[in-house]
């Protein structure tokens, strides 16, 4: 979930209300948004150079951060939170936003370009008319887009905003997609003149900006917007042009966002000029942009029109369990600007929560249950082998390629193992296909525990099968280990009679189909001559045998181990 | 007989005051005299002090000598008493060993002229060094000066001696009572069980390690976990299948494509096998729609839906992907209300540290039913939570993709004094529920958990990897408690 940094006293005078911290998480717990931490500029700057932490003083601002739900892109700052709580507390109506009525002559023009269906084909645009910023919402102005960027526009892959000042350029405007070479302009904090293609170069080492270059850098044009004097607004998602930079004393400013989605963008232009109108000149009203597609189609920006949704109201009060009054200004909250949102507000849901706090109520009648066989057996068989005196332990199903083969002398014939695309270290590179690294690499993890050493799993492993939609099966195996001065071969191996035992398979000599036996096996992971394999049924369901003294030492195990795995999948299987 | 001996000695005596001399003088073994002096001290019949001595004794070396001469006499010896002997021939006389030291220190007393021929310069000489070893080794004490040469030749070492002076104890008694440590078949056989007297046992002490076995605290509170939930009614899902399709995981729970837990930083997606075999293609299509374009009174997402993207194959992020399947296997069927939980295995392509692992278990509830609301799914959480012994909660609205509404479940924690999140909650959205095919009235109520915090906090356990993996040391797992969440 995003969290948003705001001046709490700032935050306070906003919302007219001086709050005491716990009255304001109260506030902000009711409305489902969470004051995560409260710290000042100092403490997070000493936080960020791993410095000592001084005392705040009376003079140092606090800081709020809170903990915005991830579909809210109207909280994302002081402006957009101060509204929705004032809304909340039932301080202030919502309100409603307006397009400045203008005639279609006077409108300002974003003509778009074929190319840009090749990289990034929409653009949507806004202007908000004599707006006043003071250094705190310029800041804010420019941190709404930083967290904008950073979660719907997804790193700006989906949509990337930019800001400027309109009385700097002349519409109409273009939006183009042209060779990298054939683009030149000064980019915003920059005094020198570069070539599209020679930006790129330069970005790459930039701390912020080279995360997104990966987005243009591999199409054979870039898009770029141009006014009427070809000044370049911007090279969208990277970055702006130095000339329409806004500034404290920007009066006009003009907004576009180009996108790979039209739905996101026009979200987040929404969100920008809805949460900025607040300081036009004329409250909550922005001035509409036409944009001109290259086929002649053409569409007004903003759309700040309220849509109508038809909602029997006992839908919402079925959902709920308690009748209700609807109170229709609180029910369209926010609609326009989300498509997530349905009719469920946190305002009435606090409210019922608070009259459902205290009710009981009755389940119905117990369905007929059956346990689920397979793990109701591993249950059974857990407790079985804890009764032999073996201590259970639980590992990861993850671990890297050389554990799950070579360092068991196995090889991979890429035809079992279901491999990880994206690890983010060499711990998770596959998923286990027998259980036997998990526990060597515990019996090497506890050298200094006593010997001997009596431990067991029962645990998926997955292997890939063919007849399954996605490939790939789980299987439940049992594994049980001993370690100690010997190998404790024949202690395993009355391990193994005991579980064939309890699941009441009789001792049978071979090719008997009624029971199981043991027939020698030549595995590498184990020692030759000291191993076997265990057929029940006909079939062979698991092996045991003294661990190869190769493998233990690559698990780092000075003494010898024996080592049994089992399918106890198999012991469904009539016939 | 050494016991008699030192008790029936000490009751006429005060002192026995070297054990030594005593073993000699009683002709007992010192060693065994050792033993019994233990063992009565041991119960305190008498006490005992160390007493060391040092000694010396022959090495190998020196042993030789006292046997055979010294080299310096056995060259000396070879040498013929008139004339001489060239310098090999003696050699082919002595061992090479005895030719090198007797050269050496026959030279130095100044016996023999050493040349290329060898001739005795005096006629007779005594073997001193010979005659001192054989002193040592009866025990018999020698000048200063004869140890310093003798120790120099490496022909003696020092030895430390021990043994005890012994007193009566507050026990003593001239003869010692029998008394038992165990009660064996024999005394029962005997009869004699009658007369026994046990010795004390020591209760400040613990046993000794009892060898039983042991099961693994994490599944002992998943198996709590799981009777509670077999207590209310509700019927486990089979959750064996790690791998799942990006369809089941996200896309069926109207999850749309460019959610940020659809990203790499996420998600373990799959090399092999990379894709999907097969989906329903009819209900395929209905997702698609509703992502889309919505329907059922839902707008929709309003983008691109890529069925590449749905393709994808990826370890389960979350068990739900389960639900999802059981659910749509569910709808197919005339309508009958269930309630089903899981407990198992899911995975996160996080960055591990003391509270995340790439792997963690899930534990999910579920209801569906006909005109379900969120009373109900109050109602079920006070039931589950109270059973677990955690009766005050609040709720808190909150956002999840698949859910609406959704509530975030707080307790209050009485040790940490505070509201502790436990828990994820809310009723499953239409656009997820229509496509599957249920009738409009069926709500599907569900909340979620992971089973490690709830451990990390009934065990007081700080580092997750302390109590799930490889690592995770074997004696705390032997020394866990039985699981009693449920119980008060």
């Amino acid at each position: 979930m995003p969290t948003v940094s705001v001046g709490r006293d700032r935050l306070f005078a906003a919302l007219g209300i001086s709050y005491t911290q716990e009255e304001f998480e109260d506030l902000c717990f009711s409305f489902g948004i969470e004051l995560d931490d409260v710290t000042t500029e100092k403490a997070i700057i000493s936080k960020e150079k791993h410095l000592e932490e001084e005392k705040p003083t009376a003079e140092d601002e606090i800081i709020y951060k809170i903990e915005v739900p991830a579909n809210r892109y109207d909280l994302l700052c002081l402006e957009g939170l101060a509204q929705a709580l004032r809304i909340f507390s039932g301080q202030e109506k919502i309100p409603r936003y307006t397009v400045a009525k203008i005639s279609k002559e006077s409108m300002h023009k974003m003509h778009v370009k074929k190319e840009t269906s090749l990289i990034r084909p929409f653009v949507v645009c806004a202007v908000l008319r004599g707006i006043t910023f003071d250094e705190a919402s310029y800041n804010s102005f420019i941190d709404l887009q930083d967290k904008l960027h950073q979660n719907i526009c997804r790193k700006r892959t989906l949509v990337a905003i930019g800001t400027h000042d309109l009385d700097t350029l002349q519409g109409p405007f273009t939006y183009e997609a042209l060779p990298p070479q054939e683009i030149n302009f000064v980019p915003l904090k920059q005094v020198k003149n570069f070539r599209a293609d020679e930006l790129m170069e330069f970005y790459k080492s930039d701390l912020k900006l080279k995360k997104f270059l990966h987005i243009i850098e591999n199409s054979s044009v870039f898009p770029v917007i141009y006014d009427r004097n070809r000044t370049v607004l911007s090279l969208p998602p990277i970055i702006n042009g130095a000339h329409s930079a806004i500034t404290l004393k920007t009066k006009n400013v003009f907004i576009e966002c180009t996108a790979t989605d039209l739905t996101k963008a026009k979200i987040v232009l929404n969100t920008m000029v809805t949460t900025f109108a607040t300081y036009c000149e004329k409250k909550f009203e922005v001035e509409p942009v036409e944009v001109i597609s290259f086929d002649g189609s053409s569409s007004v920006y903003p759309d700040l029109s309220e849509y109508n949704m038809e909602v029997p109201l006992s839908y919402i009060t079925g959902s709920i369990g308690v009748p209700l009054e609807v109170d229709e200004d609180k029910i369209s909250v926010c609609l326009y600007l989300q498509p997530e949102v349905t009719f469920f507000t946190h305002v009435m849901l606090w409210r019922m929560l608070q009259l459902l706090m205290d009710i009981i109520i009755f389940l119905r009648e117990l369905s007929s249950l059956k346990p689920l066989p397979l793990n109701q057996l591993s249950d059974l068989i857990r407790s079985e082998i804890a009764m032999s005196g073996f201590t259970e332990v639980l590992t990861w199903i993850l671990c890297s390629k050389k554990e799950n083969f070579e360092m068991l002398n196995r090889k991979d014939d890429k035809s079992t193992a279901v491999i990880i695309g994206n690890p983010r270290s060499s711990d998770f590179e596959v998923v286990r296909t027998s259980l036997m690294p998990g526990m060597l690499k515990t019996v090497g993890h506890n050298k200094d525990h006593p010997k001997p050493i009596k431990i067991y799993e029962v645990g998926d492993v997955v292997l890939l099968d063919e007849k399954k939609d996605v490939g790939a099966s789980n299987h439940r195996l049992l594994a049980a280990l001993y370690c100690g001065a010997n190998s404790g071969f024949e202690l395993i191996h009355s391990l193994v009679d005991r579980t064939m035992e309890v699941m009441g398979a009789p001792f049978v000599s071979s090719p008997d189909k009624s029971g199981y036996y043991i027939e020698v096996s030549d595995e590498p992971e184990f020692l030759l001559g000291r191993q076997a394999k265990i057929i029940y049924k006909g079939r062979r369901i698991g092996i045991f045998g003294i661990v190869h003294p190769e493998v233990l030492n690559n698990f780092d195990i000075p003494d010898p181990c024996s080592f049994l795995e089992l399918n106890i999948e198999y012991f469904f299987i009539h016939s | 007989m050494a016991e008699d001996a030192i008790l029936g000695y000490l009751a006429a005596a005060e002192e026995i005051p070297d054990s030594g001399q005593f073993a000699s003088q009683h002709g007992l073994q010192h060693s065994e005299v050792v033993n019994v002096i233990k063992s009565l001290h041991g119960f305190r019949y008498i006490d005992a002090q160390d007493i060391k001595r040092e000694s010396w004794v022959l090495t190998d070396e020196g042993k030789k000598y006292a046997a055979e001469g010294s080299p310096e006499v056995q060259l000396f010896l070879a040498v013929p008493q008139e004339g001489s002997i060239s310098k090999d021939e003696l050699q082919k006389k002595l061992q090479p060993s005895v030719f090198k030291i007797g050269c050496s220190q026959a030279g130095k007393n100044k016996w023999v002229d050493m040349g290329k021929q060898v001739s005795r310069k005096v006629q007779h000489v005594e073997d001193k060094v010979k005659d001192l070893l054989i002193r040592v080794q009866n025990g018999e004490e020698i000048g200063k000066d004869d140890v310093h040469s003798l120790k120099a030749r490496k022909l003696i070492v020092a030895q430390t001696w021990k043994g005890y002076s012994v007193r009566k104890g507050p026990n003593y008694a001239p003869k010692r009572k029998k008394v038992a440590t165990d009660l064996t078949r024999e005394n029962l056989q005997r009869g004699d069980w009658k007369e026994l007297e046990f010795k004390e046992y020591n209760f400040n002490a613990k046993g000794p390690p009892s060898e039983s076995g042991h099961l693994h605290p994490l599944l002992k509170v998943k198996q709590q976990f799981k009777n509670i939930f077999v207590q209310m009614g509700f019927e486990e899902m089979p959750t064996n299948n790690f791998v799942e399709s990006s369809f089941w995981n996200f896309d069926a729970l109207f999850q749309p494509q460019q959610h940020p837990a659809r990203d790499s930083h996420d998600t373990f997606f799959l090399e092999a096998p990379s894709t999907t075999r097969e989906l329903p293609e009819d209900y395929v299509e209905l997702v698609k729609r509703v992502h889309e374009s919505g329907g059922y009174g839902s707008r929709g997402y309003m983008y691109d839906w890529k069925r590449e993207e749905a393709n994808k194959n990826l370890l389960r992020t979350h068990t739900t992907a389960v639900s999802t399947r059981m659910l749509y296997a569910l709808a197919k069927q005339p309508f009958a209300p269930k309630r089903y939980f899981s407990i198992d295995r899911v995975f996160r392509n996080e960055s591990v540290d003391r509270t995340h692992l790439a792997e963690f278990h899930q534990i999910e509830g579920l209801v569906c039913d006909r005109g379900l609301n969120l009373g109900d799914l109050i109602g079920v959480l006070d039931d589950f939570f109270s059973r677990l012994g955690m009766s005050k909660l609040r709720f808190k609205p909150a956002y999840n993709p698949y859910t609406e509404p959704s509530m975030e479940i707080f307790s209050y924690h009485e040790g940490l004094k505070k509201w502790v999140e436990i828990g994820n909650s809310g009723m499953f959205r239409p656009e997820m529920l229509l496509p599957m095919g249920f009738p409009e009235d069926v709500r599907v109520i569900a909340w979620g958990l992971s089973l490690e915090r709830p451990t990390m906090i009934l065990y007081g356990i700080d580092n997750i990897r302390d109590l799930f993996g490889h690592k995770v040391d074997l004696s705390l797992i032997k020394r866990n408690p039985i699981c009693r969440i449920g119980l008060n």
